[in-house]
């Protein structure tokens, strides 16, 4: 298929790596620079605590002068500049830098889009000899497929889009270049997890994007408490991985060889051997607990609220756009694997619909703005497993990147809010911004609408055709599209909750400490490209009732086929069009009747909140604490294990292992001193003696195995 | 130039030099140590990179008739016998490496009886390069025996407060580990006649299987006191908490490699047979140290401890890939080896470095190190995700290997052991945030002064192989091609008449076997 030589396709990744590794140097230069001029002498060979101490006092003057971040935006009435004290040297280029290499990967993204025309399903470049394992070479290749050239544009175009808004949300920050290394490390790590052809490659990429997680979710990480959360976040995610590694090692059982394609290409020729059968489903539940880590499923879905102690550009990019989606993706990447097996195609679509309830009901109660974002990216995503359940593998893709465009949206529109309000993210502190932030207001309208499934927008056609194939299953799926239509209901009223009591209504807060003020251009312009893709990304797949061709699903056929015709096999589901239009307009009622419950509840301000919170303060606190799972973890599962590991180290080591010894030893000293009274104190004496001991031994011993 | 003698016995004439020096000449002792070790380092990678990774055979061999020993059929010859092979190849490179780093990190901590150290720093070289080159047992005994009395100095006087019970505790356990050796390799020379490891290695299957299984325990013991293997792994913990900076990164980086390495080659190597049989036991006591290691490094305070726990856990990896006996666990381990020298070696030196500034190892005593001392937290990091397995670094290419090789033997022991993967970001994550995040809440941390030229400059090897053997660990492995391949031969080829002997058909022959006992 491909005979030219595709050496560029390294570019894509190469590009940010490139960009990181600059912003990484212009971060130490700015430091560098900021330090106060130390005796460099005090480093040579006799560096000792105590001539540390004599410089104590500069420097901490300077760490608290430049006391950064959050700190900086909540003083300075113009964003930054004002009160910041901090001179951005060198790092004022490295937006720069990190611009022009996502703006650089997009534009090669392009490139290999309008490569991807006709017959041509994939550009594959010259491969990388990883790893040589004695029995099968790992090797790794960029790959761009239909699929992955999908996931490229999303990761390149949003990506450069929350790039840009960074540029003005982090002015001002002492680590300004750092974020944009780690931002642009992440983006490499990402265009590595769609681009490998290679699970382990994949790999590189999965663990990559988890660590970039856990720098950027610590940015601040001398508040303590991000550093927290984003260990949290390492962890819970660790837990998949270890789950995606069991995954692997049975892919290689079963295959040989950990290649993408082949792993495809082979699923229909084991399907014959039972005992396969089993290890392929075993191999694809394993690598759906991965996918749960990372795409924050039940149980693994409690860390994502908690990353929101990350910048928001973050919480845009890595926590609603891409990184959480790479389970989707995955699971889209070995569909065959999963279309042999109906039952765990159930137990997908199951996690995901009961992961969408949850966190859905969870994000009608949270007065953090980024958190009720934060439980509607949990939401969504859960939405997206419900349609990878059905086999609608286009389905998912598609709400992938509706929700991509409308998500990343909101959490810049919030970040945009929290910018203006100084910091404020309590949004029962908030209320009338409208007339302050404009644009902003009504950027974040579009992608409120989106989100909601307001009619014709992206998030509309997206959604509702995940539950249309949920619905066509009938059986047991019929529950799961149940609760789809429940979660639909609440995810329209939670989004307009969010409105309300942002941008309507009263100013709930002290206008003459607080003056809300919209955001510079920089940011407001991403977020206007979004509201447009928000508002049009629907075109992607229109449903075919509505006369056109779903050109999403068209596109991703050739990825998609080895699963399809798996499906198949089991029988097609396909709805009439009487069913479909009943559904199309379900949905829309849905969305428009509680759209208007949210708004008019939250319109007039709080007061809802504070009813439910005094006549079911029960309830109230359930939902607060999404199902109290998180508790839950902290009671059952992480003070045990705490416990644990002090048992562990001072009953079992100290005391019985370490006991033990110590008892022997005394025992010895004993003996020893008994038989110190026959020797006479002579070294040769006592080697005499142990010579002869080791002779007698060795005799011993000869005598037996001889 | 390429002279395995040469090589060997190299330090210990520096070690010679150095003790021809005045007390008082500390630059100078420190110099000719430095030197030493660098032209030792030239040396030894020269004869590493010299070296065809696709044959089994040892090469640059050198061996001179020594003196000989009374055995059941007429005298055995013992030769001094030094050889490289794809077993080897890999330690002798990590420990000629180490050697100048090592040199360089005294610089921070050694200030008292500065020749002593060198002299003994020196020795320890000479013994460990020896331990790994013999091909003669007796000699490979005499080496490992010598190797062993440096760090017993090393630990007892530059050691810290509680030094005297740690260097008893860790001398009585080798010593107890190198008896049951000896007594081991006394039989072996006494049965076969001979002292030569290959030929060893060919012979020992002519004697009854009840005697091999006694010398397999024999040597599986020492070694797995020497690695530690857990239960035996209590001297480690103590002996690293009380060493000084270069000890420990000796101690770590290549000491306790002796052990892995004498598993695979005089357990492995020599008792393919015996080491299936034993195998579900080793590879349940690596994953039982995989996950009790990193238990017991979630639960201390001291950094410098927790790391020695870290390494219980890491070498339990180790084990349970060696004894997985395919090839992804065998490669896996033998790079794995080198991985944990690389990053508990520094591990051990930022520990080190930062004691040295603030003379305390408690964690509780740190936190926001990384807004003091940036270049420091940028290592620090490094090191650790290079330790907890980070694709991209040289921890998860060894750790993947072993995994999947241990997998392939038995899934249950592999499922069990990929825990270690949770537990290890646990403890070191928890580390790290306790370490170097949050605020500045000591006063004593706020003025410390950050990394020196020097400090940065004998991390930066290590740190650029961390990212070369995750991004290129063919560079290494291939060097082990050929010996992984033979060994995995001989496994198979005793596999076979293993399942031949424990079919039913073949049941008298066992049983004649049995009788011959």
């Amino acid at each position: 298929m491909n005979l030219t030589d595709q050496t560029w396709l390294w570019a894509i990744p190469a590009l940010p790596l490139a960009g990181s590794a600059l912003c990484g140097i212009l971060h130490y230069l700015t430091i560098k620079a900021r330090m106060p001029k130390r005796a460099h002498g005090a480093h040579g060979h006799d560096d000792h605590g105590h001539d540390a101490h004599g410089h104590g006092h500069a420097a901490h003057a300077d760490h608290a002068a430049s006391d950064h971040g959050a700190g900086d935006h909540a003083h300075g009435g113009d964003h930054g500049h004002g009160h910041a004290k901090v001179e951005p040297g060198l790092s004022a280029f490295a937006p720069w830098i990190a611009v022009l290499a996502m703006a650089g990967a997009f534009a090669l993204a392009i490139k290999g889009f309008l490569g991807l025309q006709g017959e041509t399903h994939a550009l594959e470049s010259p491969a990388w000899d990883w790893i040589d394992t004695g029995t099968f070479r790992i090797d790794l290749a960029i790959v761009l497929d239909r699929l992955s050239s999908v996931m490229t544009l999303v990761i390149t175009g949003v990506g450069t889009l929350i790039h840009i808004y960074a540029a003005g949300y982090m002015k001002g920050d002492k680590h300004y270049a750092k974020f944009f290394a780690y931002l642009n490390l992440f983006v490499f790590a990402m265009l590595m997890l769609v681009l490998s052809s290679n699970l382990l490659g994949l790999f590189v990429g999965w663990e990559g994007v988890g660590l970039c997680s856990y720098f950027l979710i610590g940015f601040w990480y001398e508040k303590g408490w991000p550093a927290e959360a984003g260990q949290k976040a390492f962890v819970m995610n660790r837990i998949g991985d270890a789950s995606f590694l069991i995954g692997s090692f049975l892919l290689v059982k079963l295959f040989g060889t950990l290649d993408l394609s082949d792993i495809v290409a082979g699923v229909s020729g084991l399907l014959g051997d039972p005992e396969k059968k089993y290890e392929l489903l075993l191999a694809g539940l394993f690598l759906f607990g991965g996918a749960c880590g990372k795409s924050a499923q039940l149980p693994l879905f409690t860390w994502l609220p908690d990353a929101m102690a990350g910048p928001t550009p973050v919480s845009a990019l890595i926590h609603a756009a891409t990184m959480v989606t790479a389970g989707i993706y995955l699971t889209v990447r070995l569909n065959p694997v999963y279309a042999a097996s109906p039952d765990l195609l159930f137990f997908i679509g199951a996690v995901g619909a009961v992961t969408a309830l949850i966190a859905g009901s969870t994000a009608l109660v949270q007065r953090d703005i980024k958190r009720v974002l934060a439980y509607s990216t949990v939401s969504q995503l859960g939405y997206m497993f419900l349609g990878l359940g059905t086999g609608a593998w286009a389905a998912a893709i598609f709400h992938l990147v509706t929700h991509a465009f409308f998500k990343a949206l909101l959490f810049l529109g919030a970040g945009s809010v929290i910018h203006g309000m100084h910091e404020e993210q309590d949004m029962h502190k908030m209320g009338g911004l409208k007339k302050h932030m404009p644009a902003t207001y009504f950027t974040f309208l579009a992608g409120a609408a989106a989100l909601s499934g307001l009619p014709l927008l992206s998030g509309y056609f997206s959604k509702d055709e995940i539950l249309a194939h949920t619905f066509a299953h009938g059986g047991a799926y019929r529950i799961l599209w149940g609760i789809g239509i429940a979660t639909a209901a609440m995810t329209a009223f939670y989004t307009w909750r969010m409105v309300a009591l942002t941008f309507f209504g009263k100013e709930r807060f002290d206008p003459h400490h607080v003056h809300p003020h919209e955001s510079p251009s920089v940011m407001t312009v991403p977020l206007m490209v979004l509201a447009v893709l928000s508002v049009f990304g629907g075109l992607l797949g229109l449903p075919p009732v509505l006369g056109s061709t779903h050109a999403l699903e068209h596109w991703l056929e050739p990825v998609t086929a080895a699963g399809n015709a798996l499906l198949a096999e089991h029988g097609t589901h396909a709805l009439d069009h009487g069913t479909e239009w009943m559904l199309l307009g379900l949905g829309a009622v849905i969305a428009l009747v509680f759209m208007g419950l949210g708004i008019r509840a939250y319109v007039g301000g709080t007061a809802r909140d504070e009813k439910v919170a005094s006549s079911a303060p029960g309830l109230a606190r359930f939902l607060q604490g999404a199902w109290g799972i998180d508790a839950a973890y902290t009671a059952y599962v992480v003070r045990p294990m705490q416990l644990l590991f002090f048992v562990v180290a001072i009953v079992i080591d100290q005391f019985t292992i370490d006991g033990m010894v110590n008892g022997a030893g005394a025992v010895a000293r004993t003996c020893g001193d008994r038989v110190r009274r026959m020797t006479s104190g002579n070294i040769a004496t006592y080697g005499l003696w142990m010579g002869a001991a080791a002779a007698l031994i060795a005799f011993l011993f000869l005598k037996r195995i001889g | 130039m390429n002279n395995l003698t040469l090589l060997v016995f190299l330090p210990l004439v520096g070690a010679l030099l150095v003790a021809a020096t005045p007390k008082a000449a500390v630059s100078a002792q420190r110099a000719i140590t430095l030197v030493t070790m660098l032209a030792t380092m030239v040396l030894g990678l020269s004869v590493c990179l010299d070296f065809d990774g696709a044959s089994a055979a040892a090469q640059h061999v050198i061996e001179r008739p020594w003196f000989s020993l009374p055995g059941a059929s007429g005298s055995v010859p013992i030769a001094f016998k030094l050889g490289l092979d794809g077993i080897s190849v890999l330690m002798v490179a990590l420990t000629a490496l180490l050697g100048p780093i090592v040199v360089l990190s005294t610089w921070g901590h050694i200030h008292e009886r500065v020749k002593e150290f060198m002299v003994w720093l020196l020795v320890m070289q000479t013994g460990m390069l020896g331990v790994f080159l013999s091909l003669d047992l007796v000699l490979f005994y005499v080496f490992w025996e010598v190797s062993l009395v440096p760090l017993y100095f090393i630990l007892g006087i530059w050691g810290g407060d509680r030094r005297l019970y740690a260097t008893i505790k860790f001398f009585l356990y080798t010593l107890s580990g190198s008896l049951v050796m000896m007594i081991a390799v006394i039989a072996l020379l006494y049965q076969l006649g001979t002292a030569d490891i290959p030929t060893l290695i060919e012979r020992v299957s002519s004697l009854p299987h009840g005697t091999q299984v006694w010398m397999f325990g024999a040597f599986a013991l020492a070694f797995c006191i020497k690695v530690p293997v857990m239960p035996f792994h209590t001297w480690l913990p103590d002996a690293h908490t009380e060493a000084p900076t270069s000890g420990s990164v000796i101690l770590a980086g290549v000491l306790l490699k002796m052990g892995t390495y004498g598993l695979l080659r005089f357990c492995i190597q020599m008792f393919p047979g015996i080491s299936l049989e034993a195998a579900p036991w080793m590879m349940g006591l690596g994953a039982a140290g995989i996950v009790y290691g990193a238990w017991l490094a979630s639960a201390q305070n001291d950094i410098k401890r927790l790391v020695a726990c870290s390494s219980v856990s890491h070498l339990g990896y180790v084990v349970l890939g060696l004894f997985a006996l395919t090839q992804a666990g065998l490669r896996g381990s033998v790079l794995q080896m080198v991985n944990h020298g690389i990053s508990t070696g520094l591990l051990f030196l930022l520990v080190g470095m930062i004691y040295e500034r603030r003379h305390t190892r408690a964690l509780d005593q740190y936190g926001g190190i990384a807004s003091v001392m940036p270049v420091y937290a940028v290592f620090f990091v490094v090191t650790v995700l290079s330790s907890v397995g980070l694709p991209g670094l040289n921890g998860f290419v060894g750790e993947y290997l072993i995994l999947l090789g241990s997998f392939q033997a038995s899934p249950w022991i592999a499922a069990v052991s990929v825990t270690g993967v949770i537990f290890g970001a646990v403890y070191l994550l928890m580390a790290t945030r306790k370490f170097l995040w949050g605020p500045v809440t000591h006063k004593a941390n706020e003025g410390l002064a950050d990394l020196g030229a020097r400090e940065v400059g004998l991390m930066v090897p290590l740190v650029v192989l961390c990212f070369w053997i995750g991004f290129a660990p063919n560079t290494f492995l291939d060097r082990t091609d050929g010996s992984i391949d033979a060994l995995v031969k001989r496994i198979d080829a005793a596999r076979a008449v293993r399942t031949a002997a424990l079919a039913p058909v073949e049941a008298p022959l066992v049983a004649t076997e049995g009788e011959t006992r």
